[in-house]
């Protein structure tokens, strides 16, 4: 009774609950940290638009699934936890890929086969073992979205750099799309921000600029994820890896 | 010869980690040693090479809207591979502990591990999406199995050698192990030529 009375008294929102929120964006990240979810993050970093609707896809399906396992937890028999995991999150992802398809079509179909790979996206399944089986619901709830977050941050870092330097571009095939560098194209009404292919002005010292068409291809996000980790172990000592 | 061209597509071209990035978690988790990469490997050729053809017909004769329910029932697609996929990967597990207990203690650990091994399930997306008939989609099961395969063998192969090199500290593990796959997909991507477009 005692410590339930003490139970009731903590804060909605204190310091452990903004630690949980804190946390896996730096410290802990789902992706260069703990190494998971990278499964089906890398493929869609090629446009900012696309990381910003999988990133939110993301924090959705790991915050409720987060949710609903925690309110569950106790009368999920040991056994059958796994399958169990897996319908809830297979459910959520359902209703993610409806609403996307309702809402913003052309995005669903250069997703589609990405936002079914959430269900098997490692740090829904790991957060749902690690913390919901064992924490209450709204704890569970912050973790998740915590998480989300921190798998969004990195994925959104990747997609801006490749995006830039891949295509010149930032935010292609949104609304507020902005071009940033590159030739006008007055025939198709293309105008960038810096123009080089301009005779005067700022993008006349820019004639010599290209887009960097490794930055489109798969293996690039490797290269950007590799030196992003490299920045961040150097920066936060206590994460290099000594084995 | 389609089908020989679409297993080295699958294989090579299109590789499961190289090109889609997809299995990423027990490929760098399980690469530290070529023995154990080995058996995994073996493990995901097998399973990829199962369920792809038994999600086929699930799709093709229950889900789709001239199956036997005569409606869309697309959108139970997610729910239906993952239990395919996860009691396919239970009864492996029962079969090879029964036929080959050696086997079973060497593999134990990763086979539960498979289920929620991306390459799987994105295999079966792929299959549905691009639209494969039965033959095509046990070749392609089997090569991007194959695919996966290879990929994890040469990761770990070099994780071995690269233990003793002098990495610096912020990139040694995790970091180096990104930069060296990003290097193997470019490497893969040349073998582009072999499917003639």
């Amino acid at each position: 009774m005692a410590e339930a009375a003490v139970q009731t008294k903590e804060p909605l929102f204190g310091k452990k609950e903004r630690k949980l929120l804190i946390d896996p964006l730096n410290d802990n990240n789902p992706i260069t940290v703990q190494v998971l979810g990278i499964c089906s993050a890398l493929a869609v970093t090629t446009l900012v638009f696309k990381a910003l609707v999988m990133s939110i896809a993301v924090v959705f399906v790991c915050a409720f699934a987060n949710l609903f396992t925690s309110l569950l937890r106790n009368s999920i028999p040991k056994q059958v936890r796994m399958i169990a995991q897996l319908v809830i999150i297979a459910s959520l992802v359902t209703i993610v890929e409806l609403v996307l398809k309702a809402l913003n079509y052309p995005v669903y179909k250069e997703l589609s086969v990405f936002i079914g790979l959430i269900i098997t996206n490692c740090i829904v399944m790991g957060r749902l073992e690690a913390f919901a089986m064992a924490n209450k619901p709204w704890r569970s709830f912050l973790d998740g979205i915590g998480n989300g977050l921190g798998y969004g941050l990195i994925l959104i870092v990747v997609a801006i750099l490749r995006e830039i330097f891949g295509k010149g571009t930032l935010m292609a095939g949104s609304p507020v799309e902005m071009k940033l560098i590159g030739p006008n194209n007055e025939a198709e009404d293309i105008v960038y921000l810096i123009n080089t292919a301009a005779e005067s002005g700022i993008g006349s010292y820019f004639s010599w600029y290209a887009n960097n068409n490794l930055m489109v291809l798969p293996a690039s996000a490797m290269f950007v994820i590799g030196v992003l980790i490299w920045i961040q172990r150097s920066w936060n000592r206590k994460l290099v890896d000594i084995s | 010869m389609e089908a020989l061209s679409l297993f080295i597509k699958a294989a090579f071209v299109e590789n499961m980690v190289l090109a889609y990035f997809l299995g990423m978690c027990s490929y760098l988790a399980v690469s530290k040693s070529v023995k154990t990469a080995f058996g995994l490997g073996l493990a995901v050729i097998f399973v990829l090479g199962i369920t792809m053809p038994i999600n086929w017909v699930i799709n093709e004769y229950l889900l789709s809207e001239n199956g036997l329910f005569q409606t869309d029932l697309t959108f139970l697609r997610f729910i239906l591979f993952i239990a395919v996929i996860a009691s396919m990967v239970q009864l492996v597990e029962m079969i090879i502990e029964k036929m080959s207990p050696s086997l079973y203690n060497s593999l134990g650990i990763f086979l539960p591990l498979i289920t929620v091994n991306c390459a799987i399930l994105g295999g079966s997306l792929f299959m549905v999406s691009r639209e494969y008939n039965f033959s095509d989609s046990v070749v392609f099961g089997l090569g991007s199995g194959f695919g996966w395969f290879l990929a994890i063998i040469a990761i770990a192969a070099i994780r071995e050698k690269i233990r003793y090199s002098a990495v610096p500290p912020g990139l040694r593990g995790l970091g180096m192990a990104f930069i060296l796959t990003g290097l193997m997909g470019v490497a893969f991507m040349s073998l582009m030529g072999l499917i003639g477009n």
